[in-house]
């Protein structure tokens, strides 16, 4: 089944109403409250000036052009009256009308159980190489456990928890703030390939469109309403990933932060999730004990220190101390030698990644 | 009558020889130079003249006409005044006529009659001995830097009395002592003023040993110029044909003030904005630029990122050929390049990566990176990240002493130049992937190191050309004739894949 009419015309609104809801959010009006009325409403309290040439459009909506635009450009459309549609997004009464999808549509099959198990990952843009190693293995351990790894394709935290998914061949689905066909930020261009080649990407919005500001809250809501729990990765106190957060409590999902040094900045916010009773993850065995039950599915896990050469052993112990540079290991040139021929066999062998700045980061 | 004077003139790093006839004639009293001759060449009219007066000779009021010859050749600066001069007191009779057939003459000359320093007397010298001529008259400041030239008779001297006296017969006088000035030991930079910063020294060790090129890469003050101007401290001292090739460099271009051979191995460090010209030589009249500056020495280009891509795309024959040919219309001069390259950067555009402090995007990074690769990436054997060390780091005496590690490297040195005899080679960094299939010598698990770290993706085939290279001098290093695995592994930790990525593949 091929999304309704309403819901494509509804869809066509939002996407014509955009820049009046850039306008719009500036008078601080609220998002969601926005998203949740009628068409008709929707009209009155947005178009302005513009209301009866809108109204006209809205009234004389072609639908087989909509329909046509939609095969063209490959997406699947899945209205809110389509038993595809992830019945948990409708817990929401501002949920998207229509999801269009690029990709494999039927990863949505995975969503289609109230309970199905759907991990929403989330955090800061500009991240830490902790983070993104975090936010990397937690993608690789839900996925290959069979939890959807669900997050926005932004960079840094988001990115990291795709790619992680895609490692172990997903399933993972990227909601987007533009066009489900549209790579946003163009910097991700391969990452949507990918993505789209196996995976999904989803938007409430018509294909092309280009995103507002506020297309990136909307998505957001998307996001914690897909996922039947929201893990924050790394975000600072005023970051878009606490609104998700807070939808998903909303909602009544879970919602866990992985802890962060308490003098970071850029974990003041997912550290605040955690005092206020947000589950703290470690790994993703963590959130597998959540969304699966305890002990139901064990994560991967990576080798353990103790297989390994006492040398070694010692290295990585100082490393994980915080002696992560060869010159901070190393007392003189000659023990140089042995530090860097020991910290590269610990990367090969995955315990360790060379990170920018010369700086040794333990994986996770 | 007709007199003809032997000089030489400056072609690139050589020198050639200029006749310089000069001829008397009666007629209005006149005095031409021709023979493509530079302003330099025309003024010295000038100076001949008063200086020939205020010397106590005679200037004939003739018709006086000198050409330079070859007449095609340019001729540059004022290293003719003192053959234009010789000419004129044979041509006049006030020397006998023979007094020139020995002598070779090279100087320029001051209008109270003294000869003054001039450039490139080093070449001045290896032309004439080239050229079979028995002796070389020059002003007596570079009479030790022309003697560095055997089987040839050097005269140094102060004014044209002295010159004519000698023309006439006269002993030439003695060299002039050698400067006593020399430079204190302590003074020269030593790596044992670095604080911290092991891994960089090590680095820095291997990079010298096998004259492979090195990329530091750290945020702004913590060190890589200063452990850059110590790299010169532990390579092996010049040669005496090294020396004398790198006084001849210097002595051309004027930056050679000793009058001695340059025992120092030259480190330069052009500044960012430097030209393409200006880093590989040029001009109308070609010039040596800093890269040849740098022969034999060290060449630092201290924040990569920000010379131009003409300028680094300009280096790439330099690199690989160790020469840089400059064709202006029907000329063209080679200048020797073989230069050991020390680099640095910034591992971001903020250059705190890795430190909480960094306020980079992905996006800045990423553009860094594209500004960093390219063809003079791909010629660096080492990537060395210098972290900001820690305050215990920077309290930490190493004990490395630039004097121990110069031995280590000259042994290692040794061992390489035994192995690669007979290819041409001296080094572990001008190994070919086919010679270094050959000679490199690693055991099987250092192979199988190697391939592991190839199929897990850490590696280029290319990479794993330079991990080889690197491998095998970290061994020459040890004094090892087989490459094991402990030394791959220490090499792959210096490669330079994937560091200046973020972190996550995607």
């Amino acid at each position: 089944m091929i999304a309704c009419e309403p819901c494509l015309r509804r869809t066509a609104l939002v996407a014509r109403l955009a820049p009046h809801v850039e306008r719009a959010r500036r008078d601080r009006l609220r998002l969601r409250e926005l998203l949740a009325r009628s068409d008709d409403e929707l009209i009155t309290a947005l178009a302005g000036d513009r209301r009866a040439a809108i109204r006209h459009a809205h009234e004389s909506f072609d639908v087989a052009r909509a329909r046509e635009r939609l095969q063209a450009a490959a997406i699947d459309a899945v209205c809110r009256h389509d038993q595809r549609y992830p019945p948990r997004l409708l817990e929401a009464d501002d949920a998207p009308a229509v999801l269009h999808v690029a990709g494999d549509a039927s990863l949505l099959a995975l969503l289609a159980a109230r309970d199905a198990p759907a991990v929403a990952l989330v955090g800061a843009r500009r991240a830490g190489v902790e983070g993104l190693l975090v936010a990397q293995a937690l993608g690789r351990g839900l996925a290959a456990a069979g939890v959807t790894v669900i997050s926005g394709m932004a960079l840094g935290i988001d990115s990291a928890a795709h790619a992680g998914g895609l490692e172990v061949g997903g399933p993972t689905i990227a909601v987007l703030a533009g066009g489900a066909d549209v790579a946003y930020p163009a910097s991700k261009r391969s990452l949507h390939r990918e993505l789209v080649r196996t995976q999904a990407t989803v938007s409430e919005m018509p294909p092309g469109f280009k995103p507002f500001r506020w297309c990136f809250p909307a998505r957001n809501r998307t996001i914690a309403g897909l996922a039947s729990m929201t893990i924050v990765v790394e975000a600072t106190e005023r970051s878009g990933s606490l609104i998700t957060a807070e939808l998903a409590q909303e909602l009544g999902r879970a919602v866990g932060a992985v802890p962060g040094p308490v003098t970071a900045p850029r974990c003041a916010g997912s550290n605040a999730l955690l005092r206020d009773g947000a589950l703290v993850i470690r790994n993703a065995q963590d959130a597998l004990d959540e969304v699966l039950g305890i002990g139901v599915a064990t994560a991967l896990t990576g080798r353990r220190p103790d297989d390994l050469e006492p040398a070694l052993r010692g290295l990585l112990r100082r490393v994980e101390d915080g002696c992560d540079t060869v010159s901070a290991l190393a007392a003189t040139p000659a023990e140089a030698q042995h530090a860097l021929a020991g910290l590269s066999e610990l990367e090969l062998l995955g315990f360790l990644r060379r990170g920018p700045g010369g700086h040794y980061v333990r994986l996770p | 009558m007709l007199a003809l004077v032997t000089t030489f003139t400056i072609d690139g790093l050589s020198s050639r020889r200029i006749t310089v006839e000069v001829d008397l004639r009666r007629g209005l009293p006149a005095f031409t130079i021709v023979g493509r001759g530079d302003a330099a060449v025309r003024e010295s009219r000038e100076r001949v003249q008063t200086a020939l007066v205020n010397a106590g000779f005679e200037f004939p009021q003739r018709r006086i006409t000198v050409n330079l010859a070859p007449a095609h050749l340019r001729k540059v600066g004022p290293g003719f005044d003192l053959a234009t001069a010789c000419g004129v007191l044979v041509a006049s009779e006030q020397l006998p006529a023979t007094a020139l057939e020995r002598w070779a003459v090279f100087g320029e000359l001051s209008l109270g009659g003294e000869l003054r320093h001039c450039r490139g007397v080093l070449s001045v010298a290896e032309g004439a001995r080239g050229a079979g001529i028995a002796g070389l008259i020059v002003p007596r400041e570079c009479a030790r830097e022309a003697a560095l030239v055997d089987g040839l008779a050097v005269a140094g001297v102060t004014r044209l009395q002295e010159v004519a006296a000698i023309l006439r017969g006269a002993p030439p006088p003695e060299l002039p002592p050698p400067a006593t000035h020399r430079p204190r030991a302590g003074d020269e930079p030593d790596l044992a003023d670095v604080r911290g910063h092991t891994g960089p020294i090590r680095a820095l060790t291997i990079a010298a040993a096998g004259a492979h090129n090195i990329l530091l890469s750290g945020p702004p003050g913590t060190g890589k110029t200063m452990l850059a101007r110590r790299a010169i401290s532990i390579l092996p001292p010049l040669t005496r044909d090294e020396a004398i090739a790198v006084t001849r460099i210097h002595s051309i271009v004027g930056r050679h003030v000793s009058d001695e051979l340059v025992r120092q191995r030259p480190f330069r460090a052009p500044h960012h904005t430097i030209s393409p010209a200006g880093l590989v030589g040029g001009g109308s009249l070609p010039q040596p630029g800093e890269a040849t500056l740098a022969h034999h020495g060290i060449l630092f280009l201290d924040e990569l990122s920000e010379f131009s891509r003409p300028a680094l795309e300009s280096l790439r024959q330099p690199l690989e050929d160790g020469s840089v040919a400059i064709v202006r219309g029907q000329h063209t001069v080679t200048f020797p390049t073989r230069f050991q390259l020390v680099a640095s950067t910034n591992p971001c555009p903020c250059g705190m990566a890795g430190d909480d402090r960094c306020r980079c995007s992905e996006a800045d990074v990423a553009r860094h990176r594209r500004k960093l690769s390219g063809p003079l990436l791909d010629r660096m054997d080492l990537l060395v990240p210098m972290p900001r060390p820690n305050a215990e780091e920077l309290e930490r005496d190493v004990g490395a002493a630039s004097h121990d590690i110069r031995a280590a490297v000259l042994d290692a040195r040794d061992r390489q130049a035994q192995r690669l005899a007979g290819t041409g080679l001296t080094t572990n960094a001008e190994l070919t992937p086919r010679l270094a299939r050959e000679l490199v010598r690693a055991d099987g698990a250092a192979m199988a190191r190697l391939r592991l770290s190839y199929a897990e993706g850490t590696l280029s085939a290319r990479g794993h050309g330079r991990i080889l290279r690197v491998a095998r001098t970290i061994a020459d290093l040890e004094g090892s004739s087989r490459v094991t695995e402990h030394h791959v592994r220490e090499a792959l930790g210096l490669r330079r894949e994937r560091v200046l990525e973020g972190a996550v593949a995607a």
